[in-house]
């Protein structure tokens, strides 16, 4: 089996896929679920409920506020409660709708069966269509980043899409949900990439997939040996393969130039394999997006395992329901440990993006203390975008920004590899990411001039 | 370990994971790499290797110790281990017959003058072992280019001294009479460190294989790339080949590359992190300077060995070497 895989750097981060064989259980329906607004990159939808009113499995919530947006549903049935603000995953307050759960009472249109629908049987699925259901359904990148997912289906027209590359990596460790996905539904994957492919007007669709996960690239395999159109593209193990610039290098060997440019410059639109059931739940089942596979896991959890779980779901009930928080130091991150966001609250729900809720307990849970740098030259060797860490860690720290930007710093994809790596435990992201912040802005009021 | 609680949880931004890089792994990994070049030294000079060696490396630990506690007043990080790579380096780079109290000038210039004068570790822009040789060398220039015959197993300050194949060289580029070389030993011996000459060099250089055992560990282990010693190695060869084509003056270049400093000193000397470029661009350049430098010194030069003054040259040029070789930015090339 010939190993694709991207060019520059990369990191081996221990896999700790505690829970790749263990099938996905319905996780329990919470007391109160909470909507967060802004769960996308964009604007934060807009409120169409109020206090009091009865809401179903898959009404309508918040709708789409501008066209960086994306509407929510709600997940349970019930009563609203309050709108009100809370604390999500980054952190910070926001506003959102909690909502009483009581019964489960689903929307009429949605169709619940199992049956598989094929492409055939719909012909009257245009691209328009399919990106208007898209839209409608609220879907936006499952992997984590979560953004539109339409959006990246119309590409501005300097650019012209040329496949869909199905985002299959799971490259951080611990984190098996795109796994249990892929064993479980990879047949509405398959229609789902369809649909993306007819979407985007592409005749080519790919699957990429890291060599750790054998049985999902044999059972893809096996069912798309007929399909011309689809390839299953096996991946040598590497961080940050998930990456969407490292994927389309990795899958079709071209580099997506620097910021602004993005991966449809080259041809390709990458959609997680998360996103692509969704795409196809929403467009031949006409459910919305308020479920999704999310893995819970930690290295002393008692009962690890994989949820199908309605968003608005609290942390704190998934936990339980695996056997509680360990005894010790708890860091609890949504996402896992290259990239997840250690939350400051158990409160904290399940939004479109948590694929993962990580516990990593006592050591694992804490740095290691920073020694000075020893100007070693590891960080410039795995940096997958070809930058150099540590000087834009010191930039950063001595707040040159002008030379900052001039070293490339809006290129850094935050995948942490350089800390991973250093032997001096230094907080290189911690800098970088401070002063890309304020380069990003900077570049911001410039282009507003 | 570094702890902030929020609530009941531990926070902090990402990365949560860290690898099994550390700063001890990298430098206890170089000590390890050395011990067979130690081992060979102390079969060839005996209890003159053992002095030299013990007495440098005891120094340079405590020095570490006492200037970091008692001038700089921080915590001493004796536990990371470079003092003792240091101490090692520096010992390796003396002759074996050294009296115990240039030893210690030597280890006071390399950690106090070379190392924390500058803020530490990770700060000094030259290789402190070197800084360390380099100031004995100009100061105590007989003591320092007096060779003990190997064999020698219990003698030390009394041993007996030999000229090194360096100087029978430079003797043959000075009087212009090609025949001398032919008083060198042959590559094998060479490469043993078996020198029927006599005279050796320095404790640490005289048997290439247990270097290139060290630079194999190295590499093993991902201490260091390959980037710096080869290229350092291939441009000695292919400079000393080229000039030994011109003139038969001019040594074999298999002799060149297994003579002196060379070895210890691309393998150990210019990979020192903290004083070589960041870039594999950036190391070669490095390379390739100290390779031709060091020739034109053993050739040209009043010194017979130009090694080390080559390393530290081209330590005070990694900035620039650094400002000007980026790695190649991701999006630069194209198409597979």
């Amino acid at each position: 089996m010939k190993l694709f895989t991207f060019r520059i750097g990369g990191v081996h981060p221990q896999e700790h896929k505690l829970t790749a064989d263990i099938p996905t259980k319905e996780a329990a329906l919470p007391k109160a679920a909470v909507f967060p607004l802004g769960q996308h990159i964009g604007a934060p939808a807009r409120p169409v409920v109020k206090r009091g009113d009865k809401v179903k499995v898959g009404t309508l919530i918040a709708e789409a506020n501008g066209f960086v947006s994306a509407p929510i549903y709600s997940s349970v049935s019930g009563t609203v409660a309050k709108i009100d603000t809370s604390i999500d995953a980054t952190g910070y307050r926001q506003p959102v709708i909690i909502i009483n759960v009581e019964g489960d009472e689903w929307e009429e249109g949605i169709d619940r069966s199992s049956e598989l629908e094929n492409m055939e049987a719909h012909p009257e699925l245009t691209a328009e269509e399919i990106i208007e259901r898209i839209k409608i359904a609220g879907i936006t990148g499952m992997g984590g980043a979560s953004f539109p997912t339409f959006i990246k289906l119309c590409p501005p027209p300097t650019a012209k899409a040329e496949c869909i590359i199905v985002n299959a990596v799971e490259c951080e460790p611990y984190i098996t949900a795109d796994y249990r996905l892929m064993m479980e539904h990879a047949a509405e994957i398959l229609v789902g990439l369809k649909l993306l492919m007819k979407a985007a007007k592409v005749e080519k669709g790919y699957i990429g997939i890291e060599e750790n996960k054998p049985k999902a690239i044999e059972l893809l395999t096996e069912l798309t040996v007929e399909d011309s159109q689809i390839t299953i593209v096996p991946l040598a193990m590497k961080y940050p393969q998930g990456g969407e610039k490292q994927l389309v290098d990795a899958v079709i060997g071209r580099q997506v130039p620097a910021p602004p440019a993005i991966p449809v410059n080259v041809g390709a639109i990458v959609q997680n394999v998360g996103t692509v059931f969704a795409v196809y739940q929403a467009v031949m089942k006409h459910k919305p997006l308020f479920e999704r596979y999310t893995t819970v896991t930690g290295e002393h959890i008692k009962q690890p395992g994989n949820f199908l779980v309605r968003m608005g779901t609290p942390f704190k009930d998934l936990i339980a329901a695996c056997g509680g928080l360990p005894d010790g130091d708890n860091k609890v991150l949504a996402g896992g440990p290259m990239m997840g966001k250690s939350v400051i609250s158990l409160e904290v729900p399940v939004t479109k993006g948590t694929n993962s809720i990580t516990v990593l307990t006592d050591a694992d849970a804490h740095r290691k203390p920073i020694e000075p740098c020893i100007r070693c030259g590891k960080c410039v060797e795995v940096c997958p975008m070809g930058l150099e860490p540590y000087l834009l860690a010191t930039l950063s720290a001595f707040k040159h920004y002008e030379r900052l930007e001039q070293e490339d710093v809006v290129s850094c994809i935050s995948c942490g590899s350089c800390q991973f790596t250093c032997p001096s435990h230094r907080p290189i992201l911690d800098n970088i990411l401070q002063g890309k912040g304020v380069v990003m802005s900077r570049i911001k009021a410039r282009n507003q001039k | 370990m570094i702890k902030i609680i929020m609530g009941n949880l531990i926070v902090s931004l990402s990365p949560h994971a860290h690898g099994t890089e550390s700063v001890e792994k990298n430098m206890f990994g170089v000590v390890i790499a050395l011990l067979p070049a130690v081992l060979i030294s102390l079969f060839y000079f005996g209890l003159g290797s053992a002095v030299v060696l013990l007495s440098s490396v005891a120094a340079c630990m405590f020095l570490e110790w006492a200037i970091s506690k008692y001038i700089l007043k921080r915590r001493p990080t004796l536990s990371d281990g470079s003092a003792i790579v240091t101490g090692l380096l520096l010992g390796m780079n003396l002759p074996s017959n050294l009296p115990v109290w240039i030893i210690l000038i030597g280890a006071l210039m390399a950690i106090g003058v070379g190392k924390m004068s500058f803020g530490g570790l990770g700060n000094n822009p030259f290789n402190p072992a070197l800084v360390g040789r380099c100031i004995l060398l100009v100061s105590f220039p007989a003591q320092m280019t007096s060779w003990p015959v190997a064999g020698q197993m219990s003698s030390y300050l009394d041993a007996e001294t030999g000229a090194t194949p360096l100087s029978v060289m430079k003797a043959a580029i000075k009087t212009g009479n090609s025949d001398l070389l032919t008083t060198l030993p042959d590559t094998f011996h060479m490469l043993l460190g078996n020198n029927p000459l006599g005279g050796a060099g320095t404790i640490g250089e005289v048997c290439a294989i247990a270097l290139l055992l060290g630079f194999i560990y190295l590499l093993w282990k991902k201490v260091i790339t390959w980037h710096i010693p080869v290229t350092i190695i291939t441009t000695v060869f292919v400079f000393s080949g080229l000039l030994h084509l011109a003139s038969p003056v001019y040594a074999n270049p298999f002799v060149v590359i297994l003579s002196g400093g060379i070895m210890l000193g691309a393998i150990f000397m210019a990979t020192d992190y903290v004083t070589s470029p960041m870039t594999h661009k950036g190391q070669i350049i490095y390379g390739i300077a100290i390779g031709f430098l060091t020739i034109v010194i053993r050739n040209w030069g009043s010194y017979p060995e130009g090694m080390s003054f080559a390393i530290l040259i081209m330590n005070a040029f990694t900035p620039l070497i650094n400002l000007y070789t980026k790695p190649k930015r991701f999006g630069e090339k194209l198409n597979r």
